[in-house]
């Protein structure tokens, strides 16, 4: 079991990535260039890191969606092959069509860098089966554009599919509007697509996969994923 | 073939909250011009292009705005196609 990390010009967490699932987590992991045109064939999971890739021109993740590795990182999650996409990540996977909807500016329009608290609405996907329903993650975020809309029918079918994976809630995990930090719709703070391989998420898991970081809440996504693909 | 100069402006979608435009509306009430309302903001692109005629470019810039420039989710745009001087 192996991930690739995926490195755009302007990514800021790929190497907290790499670190999270090789150091915390145990698994092979290595970097995959933006301009590759193959995705080692050992890889099993492809993370879509955080950061400001192309420095969010245009619109956050709309050229990062263009880079060569993309083709082929679409061609994977068509075939069923397991991609994450964190912060930036997610907002790469929106913009390129793997994920329904987008993430607009923020509704305070203030960059929003603190913890949060997520609720797990779901187990069925990958990367939650080894977490609890309704359990509760203290992981950070840090964007600006990390407010989730779709339009209605799209809503009702991520709701209807059990699609969506995480919600902003408070610690014991009631979902209010005074705990969503960014506007998004329902409280979305992580989906998944139709056949649940691939997520994306806002909140950043490998920020707080190591316990001398305070909160290492974050690794049982990366521990679920390492656990189920193995199997 | 012809050189073209497209001009497209892009908008948010009617109905979705234009957090820039509200803040802007919002410092301009500030500044007293309670007669300025419902402020908007977009984006403005310029590109130019050789095609065979001004119907293939806006056909090409169309399809470079639902690809690319523009995300159809939540934006509308408009595309003016003029001869390039």
């Amino acid at each position: 079991m192996k991930f690739g990390v995926v490195v755009f010009p302007g990514s800021n967490c790929d190497h907290d990535a790499l670190y999270a699932t090789s150091k915390n987590v145990g698994a092979d992991s290595v970097e995959i260039w933006h301009k590759d045109t193959n995705i080692p064939s050992d890889v099993s999971c492809v993370i879509l890191p955080g950061g400001f890739s192309f420095g969010d021109y245009l619109r956050c993740g709309s050229i990062a969606s263009f880079s060569p590795i993309m083709k082929e990182v679409i061609e994977f999650a068509n075939n069923g092959g397991y991609v994450i996409g964190i912060c930036n990540g997610f907002q790469i996977l929106t913009e390129s069509g793997l994920l329904p909807g987008t993430l607009l500016k923020n509704e305070s329009l203030n960059f929003v860098c603190k913890d949060v608290n997520l609720r797990v609405e779901n187990t069925n996907s990958i990367f939650t089966k080894g977490l609890e329903t309704g359990s509760v993650l203290r992981i950070p975020v840090a964007h600006g554009e990390g407010n989730y809309y779709a339009d209605e029918e799209t809503i009702n079918r991520l709701e209807t599919n059990n699609q969506i994976i995480f919600r902003y809630s408070d610690s014991e995990g009631n979902i209010t509007k005074d705990v969503n930090p960014n506007g998004a719709i329902n409280n979305i703070a992580g989906i998944c697509n139709e056949n649940g391989n691939v997520l994306g998420m806002m909140p950043h898991p490998e920020r707080y996969s190591d316990e001398m970081l305070g909160c290492n809440d974050g690794v049982g996504i990366f521990n679920s994923i390492l656990k189920y693909i193995k199997n | 073939m012809n050189t073209y100069k497209a001009k497209i402006k892009i908008t948010l979608r009617k109905g979705i909250l234009d957090v820039q435009g509200k803040a802007v509306e919002q410092a301009l009430h500030s500044m007293d011009y309670d007669i300025m309302d419902n402020v908007r903001i977009g984006k403005y692109v310029e590109l130019d292009i050789t095609a065979q005629n001004d119907g293939q470019a806006e056909e090409f810039v169309r399809e470079a705005c639902d690809k690319i420039i523009a995300n159809p989710i939540v934006e509308d745009y408009e595309i003016e196609i003029l001869e390039k001087a």
